[in-house]
């Protein structure tokens, strides 16, 4: 079974971190996946910067505009992670805008994933109807699992459409946003929290932008499967570079 | 062939909605209406109106005497150059404006380079009292001041991009992003013929009313709907793709696209698309941009703040791979050249992005019986200080 899966079965409130590949410095990659993974951390999102990266907000992209600074490739990415997986178990995914892996070579990126470890692909930018019509056999073909994104204007009828086409978890952002943006939860988030639990999807899910410490993980996985954090760990890093990476998910896990 | 957009919101393989999900329900619901409302006498009427008593359409399709004996062949200049607020920006978001009316919109958002298409939605957001926020990257804005001065008097709010290369690539993200951010009351009005699907056949529908009155336009002067040649400048493409809609599917009539080239197609420093991008996503579509072999968009160059942009809307990258279009990039001193010489001609001065379709004469001849139309898309009141440090006057 894909590890994403296995991970999903655990009983437990999964915590997955976001950070930007090449930051704060080039070669952080795999010092930070340990060190994640020793800290108790559930599942890993590996961002692929991007010049361009329009559904984030300042953190990120100043993180990934640092990392392209820095000499950051997709080329670079796949060296950096080629042993990863003789010292890692945990799931990983790699989170990236569509051009880069589409100048790769979709599939030769897929197949690099597959023979790397990685688990899935979160991609903002490749819709539903592409992804059905020209990329899901590939998906499928190197098993990897497609993270799709909801939000709280996504209606229920697409709700179920992506719910249909996803098999591992549904990505639930937490409020109409770029990431980065939001300080905490409302009334409102609380409400499309639990218009989505009644939906009764197949996929469990796993929400996301607005979450940066214990009060709002809770939240946030009240009603879902786990939560993603980013900006705030990018934060985090910008701040102490790779130390006291235990420090700061002792504090979203306490 | 036919070379206007399938049902799936591409040309050949260009185009489509690479988008995120949190913009799908706008997307959607712009693509679900657009053609709906456009094709409502209503709107039509409304539309028509004001492009001809704001706008002041139709806009002169002029004979080119002097040029025209230069060049030893027949010029006729499209001239977009005399609508209001100067340039074809406004004939797009008159139209625009109509259509966030319909879905209801409170409030607009834009990009800008040069701030052609930034005051051309100021100017309609004033025009309809709808507020509006125009993003523009922190070097344009220092650059192209007097555009941000038309900007704040008609009312709207310029915010700068501080992300990234900090010009119009730049704003177009933050445009997004914050649309992504505002997603119940907010339209975007893209200012080209880019962006995702309906985006870049909503803008060229808009404005292929240049195209529409070239023919009746020219019937009267020389008995033909069909001219030998349609010339553009293209950066995104609007004014392009609404000079060559309605002959698109017309083999008789050549279709010419010139690029900035800026320093030389070659020198690192350029804007020449189709000769330098690859097949790409940008800003929701499929498209030619320029970009590094990793799949990074790059910074392009022009002299031409208007043509300053790594990619091109679908449908030109579709004319550009099929050959249905001869695309040709003049350097920045072809066109400074050639806007000079418009002005020693012909008195009149043009925009530095619509010298460069004039500077076609540096890179093709043409029969002396050849009717070639120009696209003269705007006016160089704007471009007076670049004039100025050019030529050192």
């Amino acid at each position: 079974m894909n590890r994403i899966n296995t991970k999903l079965n655990d009983s437990k409130k999964l915590l997955s971190i976001y950070f930007t590949a090449g930051y704060p410095n080039i070669n952080d990659t795999t010092t930070i996946i340990k060190q994640l993974e020793a800290n108790g951390v559930d599942m890993i999102e590996i961002g692929l910067p991007f010049s361009d990266p329009l559904a984030d907000g300042p953190t990120i992209q100043a993180s990934s505009t640092q990392a392209l600074q820095n000499g950051m490739t997709t080329k670079l990415l796949f060296e950096q992670l080629k042993d990863i997986r003789k010292t890692v178990s945990i799931p990983l995914l790699i989170m990236g805008y569509f051009n880069p892996m589409f100048q790769y070579g979709f599939e030769a990126f897929c197949k690099k994933c597959h023979d790397i470890g990685i688990d899935g692909l979160i991609i903002p930018d490749l819709p539903l109807d592409v992804y059905q019509e020209h990329y899901e056999h590939i998906f499928k073909t190197y098993d990897l699992k497609n993270i799709f994104l909801i939000t709280p204007q996504t209606s229920d009828e697409r709700i179920k459409q992506i719910d249909k086409a996803s098999s591992s978890f549904i990505y639930m952002v937490s409020s109409a946003s770029v990431t980065g943006t939001q300080s905490g939860f409302g009334d409102t988030q609380t409400d499309y929290f639990e218009r989505i639990a009644k939906l009764n999807l197949n996929n469990p899910q796993i929400v996301g932008f607005g979450i940066s410490n214990s009060q709002t993980f809770k939240a946030a996985t009240k009603h879902a499967k786990g939560a993603i954090i980013g900006s705030a760990f990018i934060k985090h890093l910008n701040s102490n570079g790779t130390n006291n990476i235990n420090l700061f998910t002792k504090s979203i896990l306490d | 062939m036919n070379y206007n957009i399938d049902n799936k919101g591409y040309y050949g393989e260009f185009g489509g909605a690479f988008i995120p999900e949190m913009l799908y329900p706008n997307v959607e619901e712009l693509r679900l209406n657009y053609l709906k409302f456009m094709e409502e006498d209503s709107f039509k009427d409304e539309f028509k109106q004001l492009l001809k008593d704001y706008v002041g359409r139709p806009s002169p399709l002029y004979f080119a005497k002097r040029l025209s004996k230069k060049h030893n062949t027949k010029v006729y200049l499209k001239r977009e150059d005399l609508n209001h607020t100067g340039a074809h920006k406004v004939n797009n978001t008159i139209g625009q404006i109509l259509v966030a009316k319909k879905l209801g919109k409170k409030r607009i958002i834009a990009e800008t380079g040069a701030g052609q298409h930034g005051v051309a939605t100021a100017t309609v957001c004033a025009l309809m009292g709808i507020k509006c926020v125009v993003y523009m990257g922190e070097i344009d804005i220092a650059r192209q001041a007097p555009n941000v001065a038309r900007m704040k008097m008609l009312g709207a709010e310029v915010k700068p991009a501080l992300s990234g290369s900090k010009t119009l690539k730049d704003a177009t993200n933050e445009a997004i992003r914050d649309w992504i951010n505002n997603p119940l009351d907010t339209h975007y009005i893209i200012g080209s013929a880019i962006g995702p699907h309906p985006y870049p056949d909503m803008v060229t529908r808009f404005q292929s009313v240049i195209s529409e009155e070239i023919k009746w336009q020219l019937k009267a002067k020389e008995g033909r709907e069909d001219p030998d040649y349609v010339v553009a400048c293209i950066g995104g493409g609007s004014n392009a793709a609404g000079t060559y809609y309605h002959y698109l599917n017309n083999k008789n009539v050549g279709i010419i696209a010139v690029e900035a080239a800026g320093l030389g197609v070659n020198s690192g420093k350029s804007a020449a698309t189709s000769a330098l991008g690859k097949v790409g996503i940008i800003h929701g579509c499929k498209t030619q941009l320029m970009q590094t072999a990793d799949g990074q968009i790059t910074e392009p160059y022009s002299i031409s703040a208007g043509l300053d942009y790594p990619g091109v809307g679908p449908l030109h990258s579709h004319l550009y791979k099929t050959g249905r279009g001869e695309f040709y990039s003049a350097t920045d001193k072809q066109a400074m050249q050639a806007g000079l010489e418009l002005s020693k001609l012909e008195g009149i001065i043009p925009a530095i992005e619509s010298a460069h379709a004039l500077a076609i004469f540096e890179h093709k001849q043409f029969k002396p019986n050849d009717i070639v139309v120009i696209s003269l898309s705007g006016r160089g009141d704007k471009d007076l200080q670049n004039y100025i440090d050019y030529f050192k006057l």
